[in-house]
């Protein structure tokens, strides 16, 4: 009756029903009873109201039964979620990382891919890290959701149940690309697993660029390219020492892309937008990036012909 | 009760000349009927702006990649949209508009406590409204965080935020002042022998709603401000980076913004529970249950937060807590809902379009609170959290249930505040199309949403596009019933014909005095029942 995709979706499905069940049973009930007393007491057939006093029975009746209702509903919904909360101590850890606005999965040995690639009918716990804002971690199939918060480590777990590939979305919004920060959770067979695993390349130590570094640890690759392709913002490749087009108040004028240039698009970004570029986007770095930072910062941008 | 006879003697609030003349009589009054009308005709224009903003949105989202606008425009109309309707249409809403013109009406007085101060919050209220108006027009773009706001993405966001959210907080000392204000006045005006129990039971709602404004609104004021000081000067409160906690930020936000919502429902209720038993000839049934269901409501919302939150991280102690309560907090909703239809039973039932709209009201408003069951069971909210199910929630309860009591209480009571009638027969058409609209606009969502799709997505998957499609056409269904209706009751209001003092044989005091009230409302004394639904 209920799909086999992750160990949780039969208590969340469980609880849809039943829940589900008793408010299309009152949606129902209560529909009927106005439709019944709206053509039986219409006041055409009934010019005279007949007045009822209040019983107190009743209403202590109606009173005690949905407490009780919701009492039951609310330990279906504990039931159900519960598990979502035991972690097998066998499990695999994969750190997903969420940043704007894609998703990097880490396993162990430093290894880390693009895709979330799981073992079928084994235990895999996903420590939930975020690089900037909050994100969401939620794969519709499985039943699970979890905030990807930063400054705190949430996780997830599951057991997939079925081989295949499974939408995974970034449910909390975080700017402007939110909706394409999605990626796959592809489930397949152990020994697949193994193979793959095992070609899977070794994390590059990190690049000793210093202004690589700070371009990194905020960020600014979410939306300005290293390599030529125009995103959100406009790409750093060939961007040192050429002549911009920027608009002010309205106006274009043309800049030359020097240091001055640099710090002030770091600090006033909405000043000067290099026209065809939305405004407002780009927050202000100032206090965020030091001035020495912006320096290493353009010392690889002139590497970056 | 011969309302010709009497028109001459009296002058209606509508034609009373006072100090100042023309548009200075309205903008310097402080007649609660009249500060009433003129918040009546800010939330209608912001209204139909929110409106537009949805309708693009549905356009967008008729077809995967883009439609019509580009990601970036799409995420400041949604939240442009979120904080119009959410902070300056529903919030206020029915507190302002009817409450302000009825609330003083029912429990027989003749103006609220404070009429100065009523005329402050109006100010305040309009301020606020130019504030967040031109944050959307300023240099660095509409703010782009989502009405709620979420730290970190707001606090580094490059969007105009810092105007959008001290707009909010403009708007929330007109709300704690109006908060204040009527609980002073249903404290101290009541007319002689009006006791609390006396009271009619819209009164008691706006009484429980003002509470809530007044204890709640201050957390959400406070709220912002860390935000802008953390904007301003790096005070580290919410972004991590600089040593601050971001889950904080949604705990405090949601400490205002869960009670908040009760704020927009209870008057809904309170207006559904006046309609009821005047198109019913009947006592209301189970008046003490109603009266203090008011307040358990408003009580127990405010312990209900965390069911916001049920992803972010928390304890599982807070997990099943928050869940735990959330699902009390249904029950006296739901006995509100047994107590109309035992009103119904044995009644004389008149089908005029304020009835329709009740019964409108009913039907979605258990939608809205049944699938609301479903976000409070956490095994289920884990699956539509932040899927476009909340949305499709929100908008039964706040749009079938807010929107449709406004637009109920509107033709109940457009008589009384104009002394004129609408057409019946467009009405009931209008409502007719509207609720139809309605339910293709937003029924799809719960099914896209529990199927996974995401909410402010600008972008969706092939798999969703039926609902969206379908969604997008109740959109235009939708606005096309509420032109129509709104057209209707201007039209109505202009040049109807007269109406009479009680147009629907209804037993509470507003029905007692000539359409439309004279300047202080009551010029003879009045008989005060022990129970305001006393057909007998």
């Amino acid at each position: 009756m209920f799909s086999s995709a992750s160990n949780f979706v039969h208590g969340v499905d469980k609880a849809f029903l039943i829940i589900g069940g008793f408010s299309i049973f009152f949606l129902v009930s209560f529909t009927i009873i106005m439709i019944y007393f709206v053509v039986k007491y219409n006041r055409k057939k009934h010019p005279k109201a007949t007045q009822v006093k209040d019983n107190t029975w009743l209403e202590v009746t109606w009173t005690t039964l949905p407490v009780l209702l919701v009492i039951f509903m609310f330990y279906i919904g504990w039931e159900g979620f519960l598990p979502m909360r035991q972690v097998p101590k066998d499990a695999m850890e994969v750190d997903a990382i969420g940043k704007m606005w894609s998703w990097v999965f880490e396993y162990p040995g430093q290894k880390q891919a693009d895709t979330l690639v799981v073992p079928i009918d084994k235990a895999v716990k996903v420590n939930l890290i975020s690089r900037d804002v909050i994100h969401g971690f939620f794969v519709p199939a499985f039943r699970i959701k979890e905030d990807v918060v930063p400054g705190q480590t949430n996780f997830s777990w599951f057991i997939p149940g079925e081989l295949g590939e499974f939408d995974l979305f970034c449910s909390a919004y975080c700017g402007v690309n939110h909706s394409y920060m999605s990626a796959i959770v592809k489930v397949v067979p152990q020994k697949e697993f193994d193979k793959w695993y095992a070609a899977l390349p070794v994390k590059k130590k990190e690049d000793d660029n210093l202004g690589l570094k700070v371009i990194d640890k905020n960020g600014c690759t979410a939306c300005h390219s290293l390599d030529g392709k125009s995103s959100v913002g406009p790409t750093f490749k060939g961007l040192y020492g050429s002549q911009r087009e920027v608009t002010e108040n309205g106006k274009t004028k043309t800049l030359t892309a020097d240091s001055k240039y640099i710090t002030n698009s770091i600090y006033d970004p909405n000043k000067d937008v290099v026209s065809g570029f939305p405004q407002g986007v780009m927050k202000s770095y100032k206090g965020i990036i030091k001035e020495e930072d912006i320096k290493l910062v353009e010392e690889y941008l002139k590497s970056l012909k | 009760m011969s309302n010709d006879k009497e028109k001459t003697e009296y002058v209606s609030y509508l034609e009373h000349q006072g100090k100042y003349k023309g548009i200075f009589s309205w903008i310097f009054t402080m007649d609660h009927k009249r500060i009433g009308l003129l918040y009546l005709y800010a939330i209608v224009a912001l209204f139909f702006v929110g409106a537009i903003m949805g309708l693009l949105m549905r356009i967008e989202l008729i077809a995967p990649g883009e439609t019509i606008m580009k990601p970036q425009t799409y995420n400041g109309i949604f939240t442009v949209h979120g904080i119009i309707m959410i902070f300056m249409v529903v919030i206020p809403g029915l507190s302002v508009v009817f409450g302000n013109f009825f609330l003083p009406i029912l429990i027989g007085a003749k103006d609220v406590a404070f009429p100065k101060l009523n005329r402050f919050s109006w100010w305040i209220y309009i301020a606020g409204c130019i504030l967040a108006v031109a944050s959307q027009f300023m240099k660095d773009g509409p703010p782009d965080t989502g009405w709620s706001f979420y730290a970190p993405y707001s606090t580094s966001t490059g969007t105009n935020v810092i105007m959008a959210t001290f707009a909010a907080f403009v708007l929330g000392f007109s709300s704690i002042l109006t908060g204040l204000n009527f609980i002073v006045t249903i404290h101290q005006l009541r007319a002689p022998g009006m006791k609390f129990f006396n009271m009619p039971l819209f009164s008691w709602a706006i009484y429980a709603t003002a509470w809530t404004q007044l204890l709640a609104t201050p957390i959400v004021g406070i709220t912002l401000l860390m935000l802008i000081a953390e904007r301003l000067f790096g005070i580290g409160f919410f972004n991590p980076d600089l040593g601050g906690d971001p889950v904080l930020f949604e705990h405090l936000f949601w400490i205002y913004s869960h009670p908040a919502v009760y704020i927009m429902i209870l008057p809904a209720l309170g207006i559904i529970t006046e309609i009821i038993p005047t198109f019913c000839q009947k006592k209301i049934y189970g008046y003490k249950a109603i009266a203090l269901s008011s307040l358990a409501i408003a009580g127990v919302g405010f312990l209900v937060w965390g069911h916001h939150m049920f992803t972010s991280g928390m304890s599982n102690q807070a997990r099943w807590f928050f869940s735990l309560l959330t699902f009390l907090v249904a029950v006296p909703s739901a006995i509100k809902v047994f107590n109309w239809l035992a009103t119904m039973y044995k009644g004389s039932i008149d089908m005029k379009p304020p009835f329709l709209y009740a019964l409108a009201f009913i039907f979605l408003f258990t939608i809205g609170g049944t699938t609301g069951l479903l976000l409070g069971s956490i095994a289920t909210n884990v699956q539509v959290h932040d899927t476009s199910f909340v949305v499709a929630h929100f908008h039964y309860i706040i749009f079938g249930g807010m929107g449709f009591a406004f637009f109920g209480a509107i033709h109940y009571w457009l008589p009384k505040m104009y002394g004129r009638m609408y057409n019946m027969r467009i009405a009931t058409i209008a409502w007719g199309i509207i609720f139809v609209g309605f339910n293709l606009l937003y029924f799809p969502q719960f099914i896209i949403g529990m199927q996974g799709m995401p909410r402010r997505y600008f972008d969706y998957l092939p798999q969703f596009q039926t609902g969206q499609v379908i969604s997008t056409i109740g959109g235009f269904i939708l606005i096309i019933g509420t032109v129509i209706m709104v057209y209707n009751l201007i039209k109505g209001a202009r040049s109807g014909e007269p109406a009479p003092a009680n147009p629907w044989h209804g037993s509470t005091l507003e029905w007692q005095i000539p359409s439309p009230p004279s300047l202080e409302n009551f010029d003879e004394a009045l008989a005060i029942k022990s129970n305001p639904y006393d057909y007998e």
